[in-house]
């Protein structure tokens, strides 16, 4: 039976802000996947996972999108290796739950890497090569996946592995989906010592002792991440909390459930979270430590790598402007002053969320050609969209990282120049190479990746 | 040392299931959460391909063994074949799930007729005869479940569906009446009815808003459904609210409705 998509309006980015008319393909076996790919409608057409991310890389307005969710099926488990293939549509929470149960012992299997949420697709987490709180451990995403089956939209199914094809595999890492569709990937898991972790959340009072915590961190801890008070100004600039986290031997917790425990049912016409409430939230949260400034507990990980999916749909609080997300990352020699200067940016113009992140990236080396990561220091949070005066703030963020000789992660992307990501992607040239004329996407076309603007170019 | 008890304990949840019609959404939903207990799962469907995929996920998934049967449910003819290999392949069944079925078209069947017979003989009488075929043999073993899914379209009959409508509702008598035989066997027999299901069966519907249901929601609600011995499951379980507003209205102001 031949597939067939269907027109939809429904597709949107996480972040709420990108939005548009789709031909929409739900295939549920990889033969249909392939049938749609291949489906002719002259438009571009692009892969889509979870939507989670923020801006317009997961979306193709006016062309084809494939979405993945129906190829959900596993294939094959090694126990013994911890090696497991499946399907590009399986979610990372789908991992946990059915490979990652203790032992008795407590030991398991485990996500090598994991976002802030689990619930994005294995063909999502390799074509955004993301990383996790133990960057500094284990790299990106891209450095466990030991092999995909790539669809082209010439029809062909290619294997690519760092033996096989490595080029078009280093592409496809953190490809953006602009290579071609993975349809199964191959993924080497980590065994821990516990799947619960000890955990440690440590006040700071400013960037100095941020990075001072981040180092003293680096070689005993795994997991480490920081919450900044992102209006606070002055003295008391860059002040927040560290947490920092490991697995912990013998203790076994079972995998978070699948569904999220509150839900929120619709986007509000206003948002709740509005400067009055951000700045009451921050200075409970910064002061939630107690007089000692610091807590150690032992217990589930879902607190310390998922936090926010707990709320199903969070992103519905911001109402429905929907909001910008920010992510850079600037090189270690000018990361202070960096980091520094966006902050006193962000609180001087009074906009900003609960949740900003900072964290330090280390230096193992991505696999992927266009991969986000780099030695450095993160700086990651939510803008609500104001319109006008959001554009301008995110402009300004945007200069000062290209001045630090730093970048913008696409997957939280919806603003970024043409200009700021091929100074901030060096190996975008080479990267041009293997991508599929097939394929494009909304961001694609917003940097000028796009094959057919590059060829009449 | 665990720190919560890990999560099912593997005696609440049948160890050997049958699932007729095993590639339907909401059967591949029933079957990852049986896998996940370590059950022994025997798939039977039409689509081989489809099914040796399912085979592959489920025992990643923590089944302890699966059987793949091919099988065409609209030949009757060949369901007590297919029972016969079911029940053989782990010798019993403890949970039999029929899942098969279609939605058709009502505006399209009452401009040809002629096809409504097929599509009453693929959604009740092929699930009666199967659904005999298995209820000697549990009859003999004198335990186990048969679930079966109707759908809350056989409550009552409506303009936009009642075709459908009429098979899902004859099915739930006919379960009404196994169940009243096999109580003497102690065989538990399931009449499950789902609202709206996101399954490929409705992927030409507008979806989203409150009454849509994933099919794992559902999945759960049905094995729930099978620990606590219930006769009929409305799932999700509001369903069973709307529909008895629905039998309740008068016939005068239910003609005047649209839906
Ligand atoms: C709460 C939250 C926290 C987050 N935290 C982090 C974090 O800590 N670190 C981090 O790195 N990221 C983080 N992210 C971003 C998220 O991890 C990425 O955006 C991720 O790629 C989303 O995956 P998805 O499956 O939802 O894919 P989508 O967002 O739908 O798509 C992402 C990209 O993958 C491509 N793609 C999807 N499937 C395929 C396929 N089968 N073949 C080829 N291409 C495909 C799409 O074309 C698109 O380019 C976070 C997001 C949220 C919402
Ligand atoms: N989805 C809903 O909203 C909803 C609501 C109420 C009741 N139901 C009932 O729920 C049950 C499951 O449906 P679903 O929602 O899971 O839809 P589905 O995914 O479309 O499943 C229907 C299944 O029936 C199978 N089938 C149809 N004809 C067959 C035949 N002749 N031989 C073998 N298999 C056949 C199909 O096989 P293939 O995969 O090979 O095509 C398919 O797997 C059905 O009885 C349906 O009537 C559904």
């Amino acid at each position: 039976m031949p597939i067939s998509g269907s027109r939809r309006s429904d597709y949107r980015s996480w972040g709420g802000t990108v939005a548009g008319e789709h031909l929409v393909y739900r295939p549920r076996s990889l033969a249909d996947a392939r049938a749609a790919l291949t489906a002719t409608g002259g438009a571009s057409v692009l892969a889509y996972g979870n939507g989670r991310s923020y801006g317009d890389v997961g979306l193709n307005p006016g062309g084809r999108l494939i979405d993945c969710r129906g190829l959900d099926r596993f294939i094959e488990f090694d126990r013994q290796t911890g090696i497991v293939t499946c399907e590009a549509g399986v979610r990372l929470a789908d991992i946990l739950a059915a490979l990652c149960r203790p032992d008795p012992d407590g030991s398991g299997w485990f996500l090598p890497v994991s976002p802030g949420t689990r619930f994005v697709t294995v063909g999502g987490a390799i074509a955004n090569d993301v990383h996790g709180k133990n960057h500094h451990r284990e790299g990106c995403f891209g450095r466990h996946v030991l092999g995909l089956d790539l669809a082209r939209g010439d029809g062909s199914v290619l294997s690519c592995s760092p033996q096989s094809q490595p080029d078009l595999f280093a592409a496809t890492i953190g490809g953006l989906g602009l290579t071609g569709l993975i349809l199964s990937a191959r993924v080497q898991l980590r065994r821990v010592v516990g799947t619960g972790v000890e955990a440690e959340d440590i006040r700071f009072a400013g960037l100095d002792d941020f990075f001072a915590l981040a180092a003293e961190s680096e070689a005993g801890w795994e997991y480490t991440a920081a919450w900044i008070d992102c209006l606070a100004t002055g003295a008391a600039l860059g002040r927040g909390i560290f947490s920092r986290a490991r697995h912990h031997a013998g203790i076994g917790v079972p995998p978070p459930a699948l569904d999220p425990k509150i839900a929120i049912p619709f986007a509000l016409p206003l948002s709740p979270l509005n400067r009055l409430t951000l700045l009451a939230f921050n200075t409970a949260y910064f002061h939630k430590l107690g007089r000692r400034g610091r807590r150690r507990w032992v217990g589930s990980y879902e607190k310390v790598l998922y936090p926010l999916d707990k709320i199903g749909d969070w992103n519905r609080l911001y109402g429905a402007r929907g909001f910008f997300q920010f992510q850079c990352v600037v090189p270690n020699t000018v990361a202070r002053d960096a980091i520094a200067e966006l902050l006193a940016r962000i609180a001087a113009s009074g906009q900003g969320s609960m949740l900003a992140v900072l964290k330090t990236m280390g230096d193992l080396p991505s696999p992927g050609l266009l991969s986000f990561p780099m030695a450095g220091a993160s700086l990651a949070l939510d803008f609500p969209d104001t319109g006008a005066p959001t554009r301008q703030l995110l402009a300004a963020l945007e200069a000062i990282v290209v001045a630090a000789g730093g970048r913008l992660y696409p997957a939280k992307d919806s603003v970024m120049s043409a200009e700021t990501f091929r100074r901030g992607y060096p190996r975008l040239p080479e990267f041009l190479r293997y991508t599929d004329p097939a394929m494009s996407s909304g961001f694609a076309r917003r940097v000028g990746l796009d094959n057919r603007l590059r060829e009449a170019a | 040392m665990t720190l919560t008890a890990p999560s099912r304990s593997p005696s609440s949840s049948p160890s050997r299931a049958a699932i007729f019609g095993a590639n339907s959404g909401i059967a591949v939903a029933v079957a990852r959460r049986l896998a996940a207990s370590g059950a022994r799962i025997v798939l039977i469907g039409r689509d081989g391909e489809a099914i040796a995929a399912s085979a592959r996920d489920l025992l990643v998934r923590g089944a302890a063994e699966v059987v793949e049967i091919a099988g065409d449910f609209a030949a009757i003819g060949t369901t007590g074949d297919i029972v016969e290999r079911a029940w053989t392949a782990f010798s019993g069944i403890d949970l039999a799930l029929i899942a098969y079925g279609s939605l058709p078209d009502q505006a399209a069947l009452e401009a040809a007729p002629d096809a409504v017979e097929a599509m009453l003989s693929l959604n009740l009488a092929s699930p009666a005869v199967l659904a005999l075929h298995l209820a000697s043999r549990f009859e003999t073993q004198r335990s186990g479940v048969i679930a079966v899914i109707t759908s809350v379209a056989g409550d009552r009959g409506r303009k936009s569906n009642y075709l459908y409508g009429a098979a899902k509702g004859g099915l739930q008598r006919f379960l009404e009446g196994l169940r009243h035989r096999l109580y003497a066997a102690r065989v538990q027999v399931l009449d499950i009815r789902p609202g709206f299901v996101a399954t490929r069966m409705t992927e030409h519907l507008p979806r989203g808003g409150p009454l849509w249901a994933e099919p794992d929601r559902v999945a759960a609600d049905i094995l729930r459904a099978v620990e606590r011995r219930r006769a009929v499951v409305y799932t999700p379980w509001f369903w069973r609210v709307i529909l008895g507003i629905v039998c309740a209205l008068p016939r005068p102001l239910f003609h005047r409705t649209s839906f």
